[in-house]
């Protein structure tokens, strides 16, 4: 401006604007903000250079800074993938070990078995708990891995195998039980699916039923094929015990009928290709030392 | 040079003008070039457009608002991978309009929850959380088990994604209401076309009750199939790292 007016009393330049006769002071910015605003500026500057930045017409900037890391550029997704490198490569040691261990290899090394425990527990509050409760004791639907009633079996072997396949699910090898709809499909009427009920509450300590000659019949006819002539279950083909009081679905009547009237087939989804084998055993070994491993 | 800004400030639409300019420049550097450097989506296997079932349910999870709550995007960072797998890519959301990252985790991330529980605790979770997670916050949708899904409009949506550019062929489009149907249903005859013109589409009755189709069928139909896709077997990982 041409004309510089001073103000008297703080001795700093006004705007120039006036309203009703208030003049506004032109107090510069302070210094140390100004040049930080100026560094910052530089900075961004600098950080295009060196780091990805401009796009063209093909391709974008690169930036100029190289190490061994990122000898193409600055890259958040090598970033990252290194990162979870270091930790696969902290565990591979003993990861090797316990790819190849047996359950007595690992039960008589103390060091080894707290790893398998300890990677398979962070794996299981991730995966696993959803379904079988933050400590594995299951809910209606979903079994508890705390007990020794296992229904596929509860080798370490076993336990791996269900985890990597699954049941009823979408891998190839899945485990595969079939528990009919009894009544909805028509092979049993309403009142022999209800005296069956009363005769597989019976084995577990119920009242026997009134008819006990006929539901021994028709248990003979359509349940022990699976479940076995003494109701103990079948491993192989994932039948439960009958005799025990475990009751993956519950324990009241109206749930053992409604068990022989519709079926079961509850899903366990297939590890194999979303965890890695080390992953899966560690849990396994995790899931073995819970109470029940055989 | 300290009275240039004088016509900024004594001139609104001036000001107005400079603003655009500013953040114009902002968008042309930023945004266009995504739509046409080839980088910007990997190249993979295995990517295909939602099915109008999972289509159908991915409308009700925008319905819901679960993205308040729900992210479907991994970071590349170690203790995301380590918790949900690999990292989520772009080509990974190429057919979302509009895409779910969502920006904030009060429940886990969900790009990669296909697959990794049961249809029925799906179900279960989705009625009641607390029945199957004792701690959960999240809230209940039971209603979900009971609305019949509406599949009037799915042709509709069908065709409004192609509108957007995701590539459903004119038979997709034509058939959206019969597929819709056949995927939750196993015992329908056009089950296996579903697959046929949906690789990797999940032929189920999504919510345990076969003689309805409810929007619970849809939801659960479209949370099995995320992160599902990608072929990580065949996916070039150095190719694309950047």
């Amino acid at each position: 401006m041409a004309n510089k007016e001073i103000d008297h009393i703080t001795g700093v330049e006004t705007t120039g604007h006036e309203w009703d006769g208030l003049k506004e002071l032109n107090s510069p910015l302070p210094k140390w903000w100004l040049y930080l605003l100026y560094i910052c500026i530089a900075w961004a500057v600098g950080y295009t250079i060196f780091y990805p930045a401009w796009p063209l017409a093909t391709s974008y900037t690169k930036g100029i800074l190289r190490t061994e890391d990122f000898p193409d550029g600055y890259s958040q997704r090598i970033e990252g993938q290194k990162a979870f490198n270091v930790g696969v490569a902290a565990r591979a040691e003993k990861s090797k070990v316990l790819a190849s261990a047996s359950l007595k290899d690992i039960q008589s090394n103390p060091t080894l078995l707290e790893f398998a425990r300890a990677n398979g527990k962070a794996a299981f509050g991730d995966n696993c708990a959803p379904c079988h409760g933050s400590g594995a004791t299951g809910g209606p639907g979903y079994p508890s891995l705390q007990d020794d009633d296992w229904l596929w079996g509860g080798s370490l072997d076993q336990i791996q195998f269900t985890l990597t396949h699954g049941i009823r699910s979408t891998s190839g090898e899945t485990r595969v039980g079939d528990m009919p709809a009894f009544v909805k499909d028509g092979l049993l009427k309403k009142e022999e699916a209800e005296l069956l009920a009363d005769h597989v509450l019976s084995l577990s300590g119920g009242a026997a039923p009134a008819d006990a000659a006929k539901a021994k019949q028709l248990f003979a006819d359509n349940c022990a094929s699976c479940h076995g002539d003494d109701a103990k279950g079948n491993q192989e083909l994932g039948a439960p015990n009958l005799t025990d009081a475990i009751w993956l679905y519950g324990g009241k009547r109206a749930n053992v009928v409604e068990t022989i009237n519709n079926g079961r087939k509850g899903v366990m989804p297939t590890w194999g290709g979303r965890l890695d084998p080390i992953t899966i055993k560690s849990l396994a070994v995790y899931v073995h030392s819970l109470g029940g491993g055989k | 040079m300290a009275n240039k800004h004088d016509i900024f400030e004594r001139h609104s639409w001036v000001l107005l003008i400079g603003i655009l300019v500013m953040v114009a420049i902002g968008g042309l550097v930023e945004i266009v070039p995504l739509f046409y450097l080839k980088s910007t989506i990997e190249k993979v296997e295995g990517m295909r457009p939602y099915s109008p079932l999972e289509l159908a349910g991915r409308n009700i999870y925008v319905r819901e608002g679960c993205y308040n709550c729900h992210s479907q995007m991994i970071r590349p960072m170690r203790d995301e991978i380590e918790r949900y797998g690999h990292y989520s890519l772009a080509a990974e959301s190429m057919y979302d309009h509009p895409f779910q990252w969502a920006s904030k985790r009060t429940g886990p991330d969900l790009a990669r929850v296909g697959g990794k529980y049961s249809d029925d605790w799906q179900r279960d979770h989705l009625i009641n959380p607390r029945a199957v997670v004792p701690t959960s916050i999240m809230p209940g949708y039971p209603f979900l088990a009971k609305n019949e899904l509406d599949t009037n409009a799915i042709k509709a949506v069908v065709s409004t994604n192609r509108l957007v550019g995701v590539p459903y062929t004119d038979e997709q489009v034509e058939k959206a209401v019969a597929d819709l149907k056949a995927q939750a249903n196993p015992d329908d005859p056009g089950a296996a076309e579903v697959l046929k013109r949906y690789p990797k589409a999940v032929v189920r009755d999504f919510d345990g009750n076969a003689g309805k189709l409810t929007e619970m069928d849809a939801l659960v139909a479209y949370l099995q199939v995320l992160g599902t896709l990608v072929d990580f077997k065949v996916y070039d990982d150095k190719a694309n790292l950047r």
